[in-house]
């Protein structure tokens, strides 16, 4: 819903520590979805995440979420689906050159940004979007990763 | 022994810290001012048609760009204009959208162009499909131009594609950018140009300038950034043939800002055409004062035979003449 999205982009400060405290908690069960198995609760956690995500920032389950990097304002909702920043098509009024009742997803981005706690992480260069973990979860994608980066560093 | 002239399409060695063996390369490495402009590529499958489009740039452009599918309008591809144009030993920068070919397709051309001569890239995001004249057509935007930027870098400097997987040649090209330091959010641009050129954009031409005072508050951030010292700045600059199309311009194509100022002053001119003129070779002079700006980018779309005259009433090339298919110092006149 575009409304609530708009909420989003206002509040990313708050839904940045929201999210980071949740996914601590994804991160402390580690054991408990291993127990169960990675690709068993796959499907029944990408169905939370897509409804949440979905009415919060209108989410296209790309699967490779950087909602942290952009600002709470989604990049996929870009009618170009830029990851790295504006086009240089962007109306005088901040609107999209594309569809003009929507502002530009990278306006939000900006202003999103700029009130999270790290404002440079929009500056980061994002790689083309890999195009096959489209409709998978990010959570578990995300919890995975830190898990495997805390245990290596646990090992050295 | 062989002459540029000779053959045209033989490669110039490649300079001493330079990534290209083009002659844009040269002329900004060497700290000269730089003049490249837009070809229109005909709606023809004719390469007569290109050779005489290029022709009405011969000895006042360093580089001429060859557009891809610009406005979302299908024209000849930029492969195909810059094939033709390379044979003759033009310099030419390729522009690639990512709005048309998907990566496979993209790194098959960036090599396909390399082999045939073309020394300079310019990595774009394209105009939506909803501009141009066919809109129902699916817009692909597998890259966007950074990461697009990012992957030509890599095949270029580590000489191999996207995949890991190796390159026997890597394309030996001088990467570019646009920018539109005059589009929201204002405060971002400089930021978004740091991003390119750390993806890899060598020179960067910008989107049409109309308004000084924003350009020169975007330079000085630019400048304060230390990214002058890592990337050449050419501004977009343009003749318009009438107030009323400045003002349709800036209603209907995204991303052009032209002030009120200007469209007034085209119109309470005598002749608007000649007007515009004025306006594009007094900004061309302006934008030559600013720190930073190594260059101009012409965008004359249908008035490109007025490129000539503006490239030498501005002045800029002090007397220099770039080289062109048929002149060349110990073969002065010699076509090909």
């Amino acid at each position: 819903m575009y409304a609530v999205r708009q909420w989003s982009v206002r509040n990313s400060r708050k839904l940045e520590w929201l999210y980071q405290c949740f996914e601590g908690i994804l991160i402390a069960l580690h054991p408990f979805w291993l127990w169960i198995g990675y690709s068993r609760i796959e499907k029944p956690i990408r169905a939370v995440e897509k409804s949440v995500k979905r009415v919060m920032f209108d989410c296209q389950m790309c699967g490779s979420c950087v909602l942290s990097q952009t600002g709470m304002s989604c990049p996929m909702n870009c009618p170009k689906e830029l990851r790295n920043g504006p086009c240089g098509g962007v109306r005088s009024d901040g609107y999209c050159e594309v569809d003009s009742t929507m502002r530009c997803v990278w306006v939000d981005a900006w202003e999103g940004s700029q009130r999270m706690r790290d404002q440079t992480r929009i500056a980061r260069v994002q790689p083309p979007l890999a195009q096959g973990q489209r409709g998978r979860s990010s959570w578990l994608r995300e919890v995975r990763k830190k898990r495997d980066q805390i245990f290596f560093q646990q090992d050295t | 022994m062989h002459s540029v002239a000779s053959d045209p399409g033989q490669a110039l060695p490649i300079l001493e810290g330079h990534v290209s063996a083009g002659r844009l390369e040269r002329v900004l490495r060497s700290g000269k001012f730089a003049v490249t402009a837009e070809i229109a590529p005909p709606d023809a499958a004719d390469a007569g048609a290109v050779y005489q489009r290029a022709s009405v740039f011969d000895g006042c452009v360093d580089a001429i760009n060859a557009t891809d599918g610009s406005g979302a309008n299908c024209h000849m591809s930029s492969v195909g204009v810059c094939s033709l144009l390379t044979r003759k030993g033009y310099a030419m920068v390729m522009q690639v959208s990512c709005r048309d070919r998907n990566r496979i397709a993209i790194q098959g051309d960036v090599l396909g162009a390399a082999a045939m001569g073309v020394t300079n890239i310019l990595c774009l995001t394209g105009d939506g499909v909803q501009a141009g004249d066919q809109p129902d057509a699916k817009p692909v935007f597998d890259f966007d131009c950074i990461s697009l930027l990012q992957t030509v870098t890599a095949m270029r400097d580590q000489g191999e594609f996207l995949s890991g997987r190796k390159l026997t040649t890597p394309p030996r090209v001088f990467l570019g950018a646009a920018a539109n330091p005059f589009g929201p959010p204002l405060d971002y641009r400089p930021i978004r140009l740091e991003k390119k050129i750390n993806a890899g954009a060598q020179f960067v031409q910008t989107q049409y300038c109309f308004d000084l005072v924003r350009l020169r508050e975007y330079m000085s951030r630019v400048r304060d950034m230390g990214l002058t010292e890592r990337c050449y700045i050419l501004t977009g600059v343009g003749p318009m043939p009438s107030a009323r199309t400045a003002a349709w311009i800036r209603d209907n194509v995204p991303g052009v800002h032209i002030p009120d100022a200007v469209i007034k002053r085209l119109l309470g001119a005598e002749n608007q055409k000649e007007e515009g003129v004025r306006i594009c070779v007094e900004m061309i002079q302006a934008v030559r004062e600013i720190e930073g700006v190594h260059g101009v980018h012409i965008m004359a779309y249908k008035q490109e035979e007025r490129v000539r005259d503006i490239v030498e009433e501005s002045g800029v090339l002090e007397g220099r003449i770039p080289w062109y298919p048929g002149v060349s110092n110990d073969q002065q006149g010699q076509q090909n």
